[in-house]
């Protein structure tokens, strides 16, 4: 005997599974992407962080949305991804 | 189950119908003359002397849309050519060829309703027998899982029990729109998943909602899923607000919503159910969830669902919606990204002047006395408050202009510091004279019940001004 049968009230977005790629010895030489969400100080905290990186000679490159209030405008979240997976790949080379 | 049309005469009928009954005799005649196949709903041993086939799951009913019985079908070719229901002698000679029939009865005999269209069974028989019209996975919970908590570990609760959405449940949802199933209503954030009525149907069982609210509920949606309203961002501020929705025109009275007393408060169906299935919309089509993307601090009640009705039939103003530009007879949502209510008191004042001070001196404090024009107000006015401007003849412009006026001063006296207090406008503000509203960003909606002399203040989430949200207003399509 089965149970009640009822209707995914979800929007059935399989989980994708992606497993993280292992962690580099070195960030030595590789590119990373700061996002400033605006919100007040923010640039404080990825100042120092973007001197952390800096200083293990890591590449970096600054992003700022226009207001945190709100999602980042496509084009900036495409071109995000973009330095995203060219770092990622990046990592596959190395 | 035979639910093949075959061909030539077909009958259906139940023993429960006493027109039934009454013409066994005539279909025990003409199967022996005529090709014709009979079917009985209710009893397989009935009509006696007959060769019926056994519909008690009603499923060949179903299927062929039977609504009467006795209904005689005609089939040629696989297709239902001519039908016939109740019993009329003329019609079912002429229908069968076959004469003189039933001697003896009487001329005419109406039908009795089919049990296929029995209210209690019709979402029964539509989840089983017409279930592809449903495209949501099934899922089935365990034989010894209890189906209130299955919901519960599946993540589909925003805290309170839930109604399992059964697929006749959903069905029965569904009958309180003409629009498909399959029909994309918006795209819900932040997952930025289409969501179709049917979905919203899911959800709308899920949150207790009878089938009626579903119009109202759709609209909400299309409203929460604008550019301008902003659903992600409000589910993802460390702010207070949720999605309040305030519903005008004739659909808040057709399904019984409340306009009157304790409306911001609990009780009235319609009016806790619509606000909780938006959200349960939000939380499970879009995926935002509390300590997911919602990131309030604080938060608040209203966000398990606020949703109101204007109280329109006595109230001096023209209804919110008459004021946003629709005619008095659509049905309208306005949704509005705050929180409240907090209260006005002021139980002394007779004059519309005197209480329009007490408004503004309770609205300066909207936000941060020190802040301005980046939060907007709606102020709830009920019957007592209402008639003190009513007989005066103020119009809902003319205290809005009265408020603006009295809360409009230079910027200095707003500044950052001032009062002690870190909070405040930037001192490049200082000489300017800025109001304390951004234009548009004040409302009065007339509700609440007919004794007592406060009004209620529904503050918002960052306005336009600071990127948030907008005010949005939908027509409720049924």
């Amino acid at each position: 005997m089965s149970g009640l049968e009822v209707l995914d009230p979800t929007g059935e977005r399989q989980p994708r599974e992606r497993r993280r790629l292992p962690r580099p010895d070195s960030i030595d030489g590789r590119r990373v992407a700061l996002l400033d969400i605006s919100k007040a100080r923010g640039n404080v905290f990825l100042d120092r962080l973007e001197q952390l990186l800096s200083e293990r000679g890591a590449k970096t490159e600054r992003f700022r949305k226009p207001t945190f209030a709100r999602p980042a405008p496509s084009v900036s979240r495409l071109r995000l991804l973009y330095v995203v997976q060219c770092a990622r790949h990046d990592e596959l080379r190395g | 189950m035979a639910t093949e049309l075959p061909e030539g005469l077909v009958a259906v009928v139940k023993h429960d119908c006493p027109t039934c009954v009454m013409v066994a005799p005539v279909l025990a005649t003409l199967q022996d003359t005529v090709p014709l196949t009979v079917f009985t709903q209710d009893d397989p041993a009935f009509p006696p002397g007959v060769r019926a086939i056994d519909d008690t799951e009603l499923e060949f009913s179903y299927r062929q849309g039977i609504e009467i019985v006795p209904t005689l079908l005609r089939v040629e070719h696989g297709q239902v050519v001519d039908q016939l229901q109740g019993w009329l002698r003329d019609r079912w000679e002429e229908f069968t060829g076959v004469a003189p029939l039933g001697e003896g009865l009487p001329e005419y005999r109406a039908g009795c309703g089919s049990r296929s269209v029995e209210p209690a069974l019709v979402e029964k028989l539509a989840a089983r027998f017409g279930g592809d019209r449903l495209a949501s996975r099934r899922i089935s919970f365990g034989a010894e899982e209890d189906e209130f908590e299955a919901a519960y570990a599946r993540g589909w609760s925003d805290g309170l029990p839930v109604i399992p959405p059964t697929p006749e449940r959903v069905l029965r949802m569904l009958a309180g729109t003409s629009r498909e199933p399959s029909e994309v209503v918006a795209v819900v954030p932040p997952d930025l998943v289409p969501c179709t009525v049917e979905k919203i149907a899911v959800n709308a069982v899920l949150a207790g909602c009878r089938p009626e609210y579903l119009p109202v509920l759709m609209a909400a949606l299309e409203a929460a899923c604008t550019d301008d309203f902003n659903m992600h961002g409000l589910l993802a501020t460390t702010f207070f607000s949720g999605p309040i929705v305030i519903v005008n025109g004739p659909i808040s009275r057709e399904i019984g919503m409340n306009s009157g007393v304790n409306v911001l408060g609990q009780g009235n169906r319609a009016n806790s159910t619509i606000g909780r299935a938006l959200q349960l919309v939000v939380r499970n089509v879009g995926g935002g969830r509390p300590d997911g993307v919602d990131r309030a601090t604080l938060g608040s009640p209203g966000k398990l669902g606020f949703c109101f009705a204007e109280r329109e039939e006595d109230s001096p103003w023209e209804p919110l919606h008459v004021e946003l530009g629709f005619r008095p007879e659509q049905s309208t949502v306005t949704l509005f990204a705050g929180q409240g209510p907090e209260p006005i008191v002021d139980q002394l004042s007779r004059t519309p002047e005197e209480l329009i001070r007490s408004f503004a001196a309770c609205l300066d404090a909207v936000a941060h006395p020190n802040l301005a024009l980046g939060f907007d107000a709606i102020v709830v006015v009920p019957p007592d408050h209402a008639r003190v401007f009513r007989g005066a003849g103020w119009s809902k412009a003319r205290m809005r202009e009265e408020v603006n006026r009295l809360l409009t001063r230079p910027g200095r006296e707003r500044a950052r510091g001032r009062g002690g207090m870190g909070e405040g406008l930037p001192e490049s503000l200082a000489e300017a004279d800025i109001s304390k509203f951004r234009e548009g960003g004040l409302h009065f909606v007339h509700a609440g019940g007919k004794a007592g002399m406060f009004s209620g203040v529904l503050t918002s989430w960052v306005n336009p001004n600071g990127g948030g949200s907008t005010p949005v207003t939908v027509e409720v399509r049924k």
